[in-house]
């Protein structure tokens, strides 16, 4: 998707430098004074470490590029230069001197500019471009008080011209909400870029844009680099960062633990974001090998524009789906589960054609789901262990006119001895639990005599260590008595530590389907890091 | 939901822990002293106050109010809010009034009849918000002009009463049912027969909330409506259930209403929105349940009825019973966003 990208290499660098005196000649130099540094930078929420010592060196004209898996701390880092989070420890030079960086002004005043990957959070729909493109001074109260949209228009008009956007009047009086995503993404952009920043960081720019608009935008960015901005560039896409970046740095567990130059080793690159370098579990699992089909998946097409795929999973072990993010992962899960029914898949459960309508239907078949997003998708606020445990079964605990609490809070105590949940009892609220024994209630709770399949989206996310044990445990000895279970990550020291059987998931579509022993890391890695054609 | 009355509080450190439990008895306990402290204080102040016709009396004028506030709690269990109570009672009124005197019907057909307006705008109102997918209150802010109007057109925007001229001249046959005077009017051992119906809908609603599996899946669907659908919620149809309870407990109210006035008066329920609503609110506080609850919108209906006829009695104006009604609510609202610390999760409209 990238062919039409000039590598670094062949672009000219007759350019005028217009924003950093610095400009010339750095593109093969890491000698110039860098134009920011971050050095020990450490975040933490509560008890919890996010960052633990990040160190961090931006060249002006250089692309760096940011590698990290889900919870390895880009986001977190990123809101630190945006100013959103303070650190805890740690300091931010700029040009070499430090700054204090507490609130979003004061990163814009120090030339750090962000663009968030979601659009939605920064467009205003409901204004105009022209209004977007100037909000930031009508916010200041630079803008006059009492405007018509013609006086601001001149003013867009500079700040377009800029990308050379090249947008008439016209296009700046629409609503903003008439412009595609790709234009939305250049708005803000062309935003960012009216402060003249030092360094600018783009948190996967191109995630929702299709490959022209993407090569739009890469034009964009070398002619900044050009211009002699540093650029923090976080992306999942292994062709781009190979056509765009000057550096490659992997950030993981908190910790930047891989860094490189122009020529990249991308294998090596992922392997480190991925935790290759953690060898197995000293303790050997046993690999079941499940003999019967028990769900069938054909010629789905989970992204919009993947070719169809099929998927087996088969009953007494446990298949572990890796990918990417965006490689497919969530879609598959909520087809299975009834919870997308505008994609159409012809599905089997047990050789009898399966088509739920919604997750009820799911749960009558003994297909469940451990969704991705807990907070958002499992979690219900205020409610206590052992309701969150018998909601999805209530008519199990129907006594003669109510329900049964008898029985509903030995079920809970049963799974709060069995999973090891720490806690006052069944009756804490399952908001004051740690996440990980959040999430083992939510698993606690689809693990059943009548489980036929269960998929879990993530289920490590935001998990401890211990937990993360317990659970994989659990989900190995339900398929060991028979069930058929699913595990969706992005990690392969996950995978291995679960799973008796891959499947790996590369933009929509299942290319590698192994047992575990008879695969390697190296061979997992380079599949999903392959780019399509 | 017992289990949620004893929450346990989050970790916190020794110094503060002191405030924290302070602080946790005035969220649970403060609406209830709240209430007890003003009867007391009436009770001492106006000799009249205390007496058991009083306190009947009070307790009826808190029948209405009451039944109508269980009715809009529905909503809110389900992060929702009914704006059509009101004209939903109204139009209970008209109708009961409408069947008896235009139609010389007796007092059941009345009853069956305001039963079904109930029921007809309930489904009205979760066809809205269910299948076209309003938001909950525009689209009951839109049905409740729609009936306020609506309702006014076969009676010429004519109050209805026995004995009246019609439209076409004639004079209307019938006249309101004794028997169904007696709604209003009746007693059960010496308890009146609204306050008898109140407690029958309180303990209704509070068994189906807090003692069946489907009050169980009403409040997973206000508490996350994702989560209760991946959890086997058909989400939709619980939503539009809970709003056809709604509209349903509106009519028993408006039975009640219209009995007590004894002619379909035009403008009736019209009032009765803003105070259903108040109580259910209220009731969100009691306990620090932080969420909307059958004995707490009870209480609520009772404050408000005892603070209402006491200033009567001190000789306030009517016109100061809107104020007190407004910071009895602000009260209550403090208790539940403000101190407590377990914030009550009202979202309206999504």
């Amino acid at each position: 998707m990238n062919n039409d990208v000039q590598p670094n290499e062949s672009v000219p660098e007759s350019s005028e430098p217009t924003l950093g005196a610095d400009a010339l000649g750095t593109q093969d130099s890491t000698t110039a004074a860098p134009a920011l540094e971050l050095v020990d930078i450490v975040m933490s929420f509560g008890s919890n470490r996010v960052l633990k010592g990040v160190d961090l060196t931006l060249h002006p004209g250089r692309i760096t590029a940011l590698l990290g898996a889900n919870g390895a701390g880009k986001s977190t880092l990123i809101k630190i230069l945006a100013g959103v989070y303070s650190a805890v420890s740690g300091e931010v030079r700029i040009d070499g001197v430090p700054v204090e960086i507490n609130r979003p002004l004061d990163a814009t005043a120090n030339g750090l500019q962000t663009v968030h990957q979601r659009i939605d959070d920064s467009i205003l729909p409901g204004l105009t471009v022209a209004e977007n493109l100037v909000f930031e001074e009508i916010a200041r109260g630079q803008a006059p008080k009492v405007s018509s949209l013609s006086a601001l228009l001149p003013r867009a008009r500079e700040i377009a011209s800029s990308l050379s956007l090249g947008w008439s009047d016209e296009v700046l009086r629409k609503d903003v909400y008439e412009l595609g995503i790709a234009d939305c993404q250049l708005l803000l952009l062309a935003r960012a870029l009216v402060h003249r920043p030092k360094v600018l960081i783009l948190d996967e720019p191109t995630s929702t844009l299709s490959s022209a608009e993407a090569d739009r935008l890469y034009e964009l960015i070398f002619r900044l680099r050009d211009e002699g901005v540093a650029i923090l560039y976080v992306s999942h896409r292994m062709g781009e960062i190979k056509a765009l970046a000057d550096d490659v740095v992997v950030l993981r567990d908190g910790r930047i633990i891989d860094e490189q130059h122009r020529p990249f080793d991308l294998n090596r690159a992922v392997a480190a974001m991925l935790g290759q370098q953690t060898v197995r579990d000293a303790e050997e699992v046993v690999e079941n090998r499940g003999e019967t089909t028990r769900f069938a998946i054909k010629d789905v097409q989970l992204l919009k524009h993947s070719v169809p795929t099929s998927v087996e999973l088969r009953a007494g072990e446990v298949t572990g789906i890796i990918g990417l993010i965006g490689a497919g992962k969530t879609e598959l899960a909520e087809v299975i589960y009834g919870a997308n029914t505008k994609t159409t898949a012809h599905m089997e459960l047990n050789g009898k054609p399966y088509a739920p309508r919604n997750p009820k239907e799911a749960i009558s078949h003994g297909v469940y789901l451990v969704p991705e997003d807990r907070a958002a998708e499992a979690m219900l606020p205020g409610w206590s262990i052992s309701s969150t445990l018998s909601l999805p079964f209530l008519r199990s605990f129907a006594g003669l006119f109510s329900l049964n609490t008898a029985k509903e809070n030995r079920n809970a105590s049963d799974a709060i001895s069995e999973f090891g949940i720490v806690s006052t009892g069944p009756d804490q609220p399952v908001d004051a639990l740690s996440g990980g024994n959040q999430q083992k209630v939510i698993v606690a709770r689809w693990m059943r005599e009548k489980t036929n399949l269960l998929v879990l989206d993530e289920p490590f996310r935001g998990v401890d260590i211990g937990a993360r044990r317990d659970i994989s445990h659990r989900a190995r000895e339900l398929a060991s008595r028979g069930a058929c279970v699913a595990v969706l990550v992005s990690d392969v020291e996950e995978v291995r530590e679960v799973a008796d059987r891959i499947i790996v998931l590369v933009e929509g579509e299942a290319r590698l389907d192994a047992y575990t022993s008879e695969i390697t890391n190296e061979l997992i890695i380079s599949t999903m890091s392959e780019v399509s054609a | 939901m017992t289990q949620a009355t004893e929450t346990k509080a989050p970790v916190s450190t020794s110094d503060s822990s002191a405030m924290d439990t302070v602080r946790d008895i005035v969220v649970k306990y403060g609406f209830i002293a709240v209430t007890i402290g003003f009867f007391v204080y009436f009770a001492v102040t106006e000799p009249a106050f205390a007496t058991s016709s009083s306190i009947f009396a009070m307790l009826k004028f808190a029948s209405v109010t009451a039944i109508l506030g269980i009715g809009v709690m529905f909503t809110m269990v389900v992060g929702g809010l009914d704006l059509s109570i009101g004209s939903t009672a109204g139009l209970s009124v008209q109708l009961a009034a409408m069947t008896m005197v235009f139609y010389n019907m007796n007092a059941g057909t009345a009853i069956v009849a305001v039963l079904l307006g109930g029921l007809v705008v309930g489904c009205l109102n979760a066809f809205l918000i269910v299948v076209c997918k309003i938001p909950d209150l525009l689209a009951t802010l839109a049905v409740m002009f729609v009936i306020q109007g609506a309702k006014l057109i076969p009676v010429n925007g004519q109050s209805v009463s026995g004995g009246m001229v019609r439209q076409d001249g004639t004079v209307a046959p019938g006249k309101f049912d004794p028997a169904f005077l007696k709604i209003d009017r009746g007693y059960v051992g010496p308890v009146p027969l609204p306050v008898v119906i109140m407690l029958v809908v309180v303990v209704v609603a509070w068994f189906i909330l807090a003692r069946t599996s489907w009050g169980r899946i009403l409040y997973a669907i206000g508490s996350n409506p994702d989560a209760a659908r991946l959890a086997g919620v058909r989400v939709g149809l619980h939503r539009a259930l809970a709003y056809i309870m709604c509209s349903l407990f509106a009519s028993v109210g408006g039975l009640i209403l219209v009995s007590r006035i004894g002619q379909g008066d035009v403008a009736a329920g019209s009032s009765s929105l803003l105070e259903a609503v108040a109580v259910a609110l209220v009731g969100t506080s009691v306990l620090g349940l932080a969420k909307p609850n059958a004995w707490g919108t009870l209480l609520g209906a009772l404050l408000i009825a005892i603070v209402l006829t006491g200033m009567n009695m001190k000789g306030l104006q009517y016109y100061h019973q809107d104020t007190a009604k407004g910071l009895v609510l602000l009260l209550a609202l403090l208790f539940s966003f403000t101190v407590s610390r377990r914030k009550a999760r009202y979202t309206p409209a999504t």
